[in-house]
């Protein structure tokens, strides 16, 4: 890979104590590269300065999208394109519109917010991210500091005095 | 974000698992060679499969004719087999969408699943209507695009194309749902593994590294993917019911269809899951995961479910009766007496009748009777959608058009066939993924596993009796994460932290959300011996704080101290505590305190709130 980062990480045995570690990080300002756990933790944003995710408001707009697709297309169609009568009634039938108006909404909504999930967090098929430590999706929490932020000593010395049951460097 | 826990909750993890065991037992049946079990039955699914295939190629090959369909009997075994299959899909969305924003933690048990249940039923559905148009080369004229035929669009105010876009979004949704909440499952599988196996999940994982912002959308994607699945579901089987609602058939033209095919939908749906889930767990050795409490609460939502199925064949029958329409009496008097009697009584009895024995706990909690009833309930939904279409389309409007349909050996063959594609599919996927989603079951551990919630606990946070937790330390083998990260440390003299750590003797109770505030309270309370009084019946967290006020702080204590002494603590508190009964309590605490818990459930269960 191109961009190589030397990092400085601690493993931590149970998501209290790596929440204990990221607090005081937190209240002594030092610059957390990032926290890997396998699951969850509830409680991390905001200690991480991380901003609440806009994803939802990215899945109401490819709603909105979904909903004028539908609805201006099936309006064209029937009063424009190929105006047909169907049973006498009127061309344009606003109700009869509404159930593919909804379904196409959640399509374009669930869909849109998935692919902008994947390609904001850089994930996709075939990506292959570096691996800092394999136990991180098993059973382990880590914090990992990039040693250009942070310098390596302030790092190992942190992750020491919080309680990390390893400290380790690795080049990513 | 701190939330109550009732203390009566039932664990939801059995087993003092810890995270790495819990990794163990859900990845680990991915990476074994499939047992004797799993073979016989893969091999049965495929030879359905197989035949089903043939069926339908003889289907495409000589027409539509090959089924015992005819002018006034349009539809038959296919729609039936369509309509009950979208059905058994919905409990998939339910448990993963509705129980999610509803918070119910025992979704995560069965979720992954249940939402893998309704892909493979919605395929095996969609599989009907494709050769149902009999030129199935030509199904994608469905679809809207423009195209060398005018362009000539379909018809968009039909019911059909209605259920097209349905179908085919809510096939979309959860497949999407589905995979998203596997990504972190496949990496957890993919970093156990080696070679090849390594290379293919690191595909399916998509690279996931666990970073804390990952978590954070994927949460955020999750909670917004359930708030539109939810009513996507309601509408799916809703649009469903208005390929019938919307004709002008008597029996089919009733308002009451949307609510009561979902209702009909959620119903077949749990027992699907139930009849799988329980064959699951047992081959897999999932007993730990998905509990009795798990199967208890989903035979509730098969009572309820099943009532209100109930209530609206009932309902239909008043409505036929009150309306005063002859053509709408027929129809009904036809189905309950007419040549399908036998369809519509094996209905009422396996959809309304069965169910209602889950009034009883003892029956909800029944393994073996449960599973019968699941099937039971899966005949009975196929016979509800049997009794809608063949006795009503059996007998229309012109008496020399009626007669009796019966299925050709080829629509029995490919309805055999779905069973085999589904059965395929669900056995291959109990091999490829884990079939417990395993970071949903780790994030709820600390909440619902046994050593932290139910009569088994240990109290780790209040008690501070050191040979009691050196006990549970060994016994539990070598990971003690999830234990308390200060007993461990104390125990381990040489470890280079301990001595960091004891500084700070309450930092094992501090959690991180609690305002500081709370920080001197914790101290008193983790300087004296207590026990968590809430386990007795009839204390809460208010009535517990009152007592440890008192000078009340254990099992013992409180057994004893008289009945009237505790009325006078309870009159002098502040707070309204005049319903509360402490007459039990002493007893309760007595057994609480020498440890007998299962014969402190078992006077727990004859208690009422904790009064005789």
């Amino acid at each position: 890979m191109a961009n190589h980062k030397d990092i400085v990480y601690g493993i931590y045995d149970d998501e209290t104590d790596l929440l204990r570690a990221v607090k005081v990080a937190h209240d002594k300002h030092i610059d957390i590269m990032d926290v890997y756990t396998p699951f969850p933790v509830h409680g991390l944003d905001p200690l991480l300065g991380l901003s609440e995710s806009r994803l939802h408001i990215a899945g109401f707009v490819y709603g909105m999208i979904g909903t004028l697709t539908a609805f201006l297309g099936m309006t064209w169609i029937f009063t424009k394109d190929w105006p047909i009568i169907f049973g006498g009634k009127p061309h344009w039938s606003f109700p009869a519109f509404v159930p593919i108006m909804f379904e196409l909404t959640v399509l374009f909504a669930s869909i849109g917010m998935v692919v902008t999930f994947y390609v904001i967090n850089g994930l996709g098929p075939g990506v292959v991210n570096p691996t800092i430590d394999l136990r991180l999706t098993d059973d382990k929490f880590c914090i990992a500091f990039d040693t250009h932020e942070t310098s390596k000593g302030d790092a190992e010395a942190f992750l020491r005095s919080t309680g990390a049951s390893e400290v380790h460097s690795k080049t990513i | 974000m701190s939330s109550y826990d009732s203390a009566i909750r039932e664990p939801l993890i059995t087993g003092h698992k810890t995270y790495h065991q819990i990794t163990e037992d859900l990845a680990s049946p991915t990476e074994k060679a499939p047992n004797a079990a799993w073979i016989i039955g893969f091999l049965i699914s495929v030879s359905l499969l197989a035949f089903g295939l043939f069926c339908i190629a003889w289907t495409i090959w000589h027409g539509i004719g090959t089924w015992n369909l005819n002018r006034t009997i349009g539809w038959g075994w296919d729609i039936t087999n369509f309509v009950w299959w979208i059905g058994i899909g919905h409990a998939g969305t339910l448990i993963s969408a509705i129980l999610l924003l509803f918070r119910q933690k025992w979704r995560t048990g069965v979720n992954r699943a249940a939402e893998a249940m309704t892909i493979f039923a919605v395929i095996c559905a969609a599989l009907f209507p494709g050769i149902h148009v009999g030129r199935a080369w030509v199904v994608f004229y469905f679809f809207p695009y423009p195209n060398t035929r005018g362009p000539l669009w379909p018809n968009f105010n039909s019911p059909l194309l209605w259920d097209l876009f349905a179908i085919s979004t809510y096939f979309t949704v959860s497949l999407l749902f589905w995979y998203t909440g596997l990504v972190p499952d496949f990496a957890t599988v993919r970093d156990r593994a080696k070679g090849f196996r390594r290379k293919i999940y690191n595909f399916l994982s998509f690279g996931w590294t666990g970073s804390a912002k990952h978590w954070q959308r994927w949460e955020s994607l999750s909670l917004v993917l359930a708030g539109i699945a939810t009513p996507l579901v309601l509408s799916v089987h809703t649009i469903v019911s208005f390929d019938f609602a919307t004709s002008v058939i008597p029996g089919w033209h009733t308002t009451i269809f949307p609510p009561y095919f979902v209702a009909g939908a959620i119903f077949s749906g749990f027992a699907m899951v139930l009849t799988l889930m329980l064959v699951t767990r047992k081959i897999l050795n999932l007993e730990d995961y998905i509990t009795i409490e798990h199967i208890e609460s989903m035979n509730k939502v098969i009572l309820v479910t099943g009532t209100i199925v109930g209530v609206a064949y009932l309902t239909e029958l008043f409505i036929a009766w009150y309306s005063g329409y002859v053509y709408e009496q027929f129809a009904f008097f036809n189905r309950a007496m007419g040549p399908y009697w036998w369809s519509y009584f094996g209905m009422m009895f396996c959809n309304v009748l069965s169910p209602q024995l889950f009034w009883w706990k003892k029956f909800r909690r029944n393994i073996a009777l449960t599973f019968f009833l699941s099937i039971l309930i899966n005949i009975g939904m196929w016979f509800e959608r049997f009794v809608i279409i063949a006795t009503t389309l059996a007998r229309d409007y012109i008496p020399s058009s009626w007669s009796y349909y019966s299925p050709t050996w080829v629509e029995i063959g490919i309805f055999l066939g779905t069973l085999g594609l589904f059965f395929t599919l669900y056995l291959i996927f109990t091999r490829v993924a884990p079939v417990v989603a395993i970071a949903e079951v780790k994030s709820i551990l600390k909440s619902s596993g046994d050593q932290y919630c139910g009569p088994n606990a240990i109290h780790h946070h209040d008690d501070h009796d050191h040979s009691h937790h050196d006990h549970d330390v060994h016994a539990h083998g070598d990971d003690t994460a999830a234990l308390g990260a200060t007993t461990m440390l104390a125990d381990d003299q040489g470890h280079e932290e301990s001595l960091q750590l004891d500084q700070n003797p309450t930092a094992e109770a501090i959690v991180m959300d609690e305002p500081e505030t709370t920080k001197e309270e914790t101290i008193t309370r983790a300087e004296v011996k207590s026990d968590d009084l809430k386990k007795i019946e009839g204390i809460g967290p208010k009535i517990a704080e009152t007592l440890n006020l008192a000078g009340i702080n254990t099992f013992e204590e409180l057994a004893n101290t008289s009945t009237e002494r505790l009325q006078e603590i309870l009159d002098n508190a502040e707070g309204n505590f005049g319903g509360n009964s402490p007459e039990s309590w002493a007893r309760q605490a007595k057994l609480a305190a020498e440890g007998r818990w299962d014969d402190l459930n078992d006077l727990q269960e004859k208690l009422d709130g904790g009064k005789y």
